[in-house]
């Protein structure tokens, strides 16, 4: 069983531990910076990066435009290839749907290929509830999974384990999932994939039935994209006799050609390579090659609550390559878990408040993980404008306001913990309207400067815990001009 | 399918949500510049064959050239020097492809298990196409290909690319050139993995060996 993001804390309580974790640090600091370096590279061989970065954004506009023309397409063109298309509005939706599917067909084990939307919706929980178990088979899914933790990454959910914590967790956890470590088993890295290698074949071999995601669907022909690197993908999508695949509706581009523009883009975002190693194409059934049966299961579970935000719909074109992850300066302090969700890191900020609605602490304090420095969308091969979305939702977070909770249209009241910062802002708001107050605030605070404490007293001091107080000048600048009419030079007449 | 109810509520939704979408604004109207370049600078035919190579290198895959009569005594040597004692094979595969190796063929079909194939020790396959730019080849499944599973599960794929038709620069060539209706696998190198510190490691789940034949001329006759 993996964990559960249930119950997570606020993000300032969930960092203030991780970053005082020096491991984890060293770790992520060692692998984001490591991605970096390649990620400009790859970056750099293409000389119209910046004409594929707003061809893909433009795409993805155009497809969340026309959203539901877009899915009656995928629908129609899917079920016309022998696939069958559920629909799920809500995470215990797919959930029950996944499981009937798997029931169904008498089988008590599914292989699992990463992904993200099986992750949002708690499927391995749900699977395990109804007796059936789900073995992750993507090389970092299955650290987290051998070692009971949750992904803190996107592309590379065991980031923050380095090498010799990953031997441990074999040496430890193997056996208790099936065939066990080697013995003298070293931490290369090689032989951890070989490790890996020699648990996993005699799951793929066994296995009936396999659930996926998805990077792609193409509205036009049905096709579905799958893009890895182990070729534990093409394992599940190929071996078993069905394949399930859990979507987002987001996923979904209008045309085959689309392709040509993501399939630059996400590789070199991605893992900075020109392409990944494999890339799966399937359009519904094929006769004699591969499952008997796909289904396909289209994921709502806020998306289109999402959608109905003019300013955070842009978040919905990502398409999860964690470039924005890679170059944040608060991931690589804090860490992916202290996000509380499966999308950590800047994207995760901005979509997972906007997925599950401002529901509690650790939504609302999700937009507030971020110095906006902007590095996340200088990254972002879609353009998405993630310091944008922040400061909005930000806003919506202290002044409350319009929102869509699962299709309804609905006002929130301000957080209350922004009380105090709601009142000092409107204090500051009537002073600059009225100048004499002002002068005689400023003229107070000069003259007991040196009474000022370091942290604010009261209800301020959580706010001054982070931050520095401004030192005030002696004197205010209005009095300063009044003394001396601007300066020496004032006059600025050439001599 | 699910009684469609939860199908209605979820398009339902996503039209509440784009009620600021302009009802006169039609799916395609949105407009998408593509003025990105359909393949990176200008190459010489040879050059494009010769950066298809350079990039299957560097993601550690094995590149050999032959001519079409060179192509079996060519395989015959790879697969000695492997010891592949058994070399699964689509049935479309060429027949003198293989007349001189030193092997057990074993015909793809849908007969042959899965745990057959793992004791398979090479698979020997041509391609659809293959793309310079990112050392990229690509199977569609066609009768000198397979079924998608042959070129998995064996642990060594030597993968035959005809340079005279079979290669293209970029990526949008290849996306106009290929099927989607068919079974598509993209292949850049071996099996690999990046999950532990984002190192690049080759050899996981699929073929830890790809050797690419660069073959000019014709071999399909042999």
């Amino acid at each position: 069983m993996t964990g559960t993001y249930l119950g997570m804390p606020s993000f300032p309580r969930a960092a203030e531990a991780s970053t005082r974790d020096h491991r984890l640090r060293a770790n992520l600091r060692r692998a984001t910076h490591t991605i970096r370096a390649k990620r400009d590279r790859a970056v750099a061989e293409l000389d119209d990066w910046a004409q594929l970065r707003a061809a893909g954004a433009a795409v993805k506009d155009r497809t969340l435009r026309h959203l539901d023309h877009y899915l009656l397409q995928l629908e129609e063109s899917v079920t016309r290839a022998g696939g069958t298309v559920h629909w799920a509005a809500d995470a215990a939706e797919a959930n029950r749907i996944v499981t009937g599917l798997v029931l169904a067909t008498g089988e008590r084990e599914v292989v699992k290929v990463k992904s993200m939307a099986t992750q949002e919706i708690g499927l391995n929980g749900a699977l395990a509830a109804a007796g059936i178990r789900a073995y992750e088979t993507d090389l970092a899914e299955l650290i987290v999974q051998l070692d009971d933790d949750l992904p803190s990454h996107i592309l590379v959910p065991a980031i923050h384990r380095n090498r010799a914590e990953i031997r441990d967790i074999f040496l430890r956890r193997m056996a208790d999932w099936g065939l066990s470590a080697p013995e003298g088993l070293t931490d290369r890295p090689a032989d951890l994939a070989e490790a890996a290698r020699l648990h996993l074949r005699e799951k793929f071999l066994r296995a009936k039935v396999a659930v996926s995601g998805a990077n792609f669907a193409v509205a036009e022909t049905g096709t579905l994209v799958v893009v890895e690197s182990e070729g534990n993908g093409r394992m599940c999508l190929t071996l078993p006799e069905t394949l399930i695949s859990v979507v987002g509706i987001e996923k979904v581009v209008p045309t085959w050609r689309d392709l040509e523009i993501f399939l630059q883009l996400l590789p070199r975002s991605s893992t900075a390579e020109r392409m990944n190693p494999y890339t799966s194409m399937w359009t519904g059934i094929t006769d004699g090659d591969g499952p008997r049966a796909f289904h396909l299961v289209l994921l709502d579970n806020g998306r289109t609550d999402t959608l109905a935000d003019g300013t955070g719909r842009q978040a919905l074109r990502c398409i999860r390559c964690s470039a924005c992850l890679n170059v944040c300066p608060v991931y690589e302090r804090a860490g992916g878990h202290a996000y509380g969700s499966p999308y950590p890191g800047p994207i995760g900020a901005v979509l997972t408040p906007q997925l599950r609605g401002l529901a509690s602490p650790l939504e609302e304090s999700l937009p507030y993980a971020s110095s906006l420095c902007g590095a996340c969308f200088e990254a972002c091969p879609v353009a998405i404008d993630i310091p944008e979305v922040l400061v909005h939702l930000r806003e919506r977070v202290v002044e409350g306001g319009a929102v869509t909770v699962r299709g309804t249209r609905t006002v929130i009241k301000p957080a209350k913990r922004h009380a105090t910062e709601r009142a000092v802002m409107r204090a500051a708001g009537w002073a600059f309207d009225h100048p004499r107050v002002l002068r005689s605030g400023q003229r107070l605070l000069a003259r007991t400067r040196g009474l000022h404490p370091r942290r604010l007293p009261g209800p301020g001091r959580a706010w001054s815990d982070t931050r520095d107080l401004p030192e005030v000048p002696p004197e205010s600048f209005r009095d300063w001009w009044a003394r001396t009419r601007g300066g020496p030079g004032r006059g600025g007449e050439p001599s | 399918m699910n009684g469609g109810t939860s199908r209605e509520r979820i398009l339902g939704r996503v039209r509440r949500a784009l009620a600021d979408v302009p009802p006169s604004e039609h799916p395609g109207d949105h407009p998408v510049a593509r003025d990105y370049a359909v393949q990176h600078g200008e190459r010489t035919h040879s050059a494009t064959v010769g950066l298809l190579a350079e990039n299957l290198e560097d993601y550690r895959a094995r590149v050999h050239r032959t001519d079409a009569p060179g192509l079996p005594a060519l395989l015959a040597r790879l697969l000695g020097e492997r010891g592949a004692r058994r070399v699964v094979v689509p049935a479309g595969l060429p027949g003198g492809w293989l007349a001189g190796a030193p092997a057990e063929l074993v015909l793809d079909s849908p007969v042959l298990t899965d745990h057959e194939l793992d004791s398979v020790d090479s698979v020997v396959t041509g391609c659809a196409l293959a793309i310079a730019e990112t050392g990229t080849v690509v199977l569609d499944a066609g009768p000198d290909q397979g079924s998608r599973r042959i070129t998995l599960i064996p642990d060594h794929h030597l993968c035959v690319v005809r340079t005279d038709d079979q290669v293209v620069g970029s990526v949008p060539q290849a996306i106009r050139r290929l099927t989607p209706a068919r079974p598509l696998t993209w292949i850049s190198g071996p099996s690999a993995t990046s999950d532990i510190e984002l190192e690049r490691v080759e050899g996981v789940h699929g073929p830890r060996t790809l050797e690419v034949i660069l073959v000019a001329g014709d071999p399909r006759e042999l």
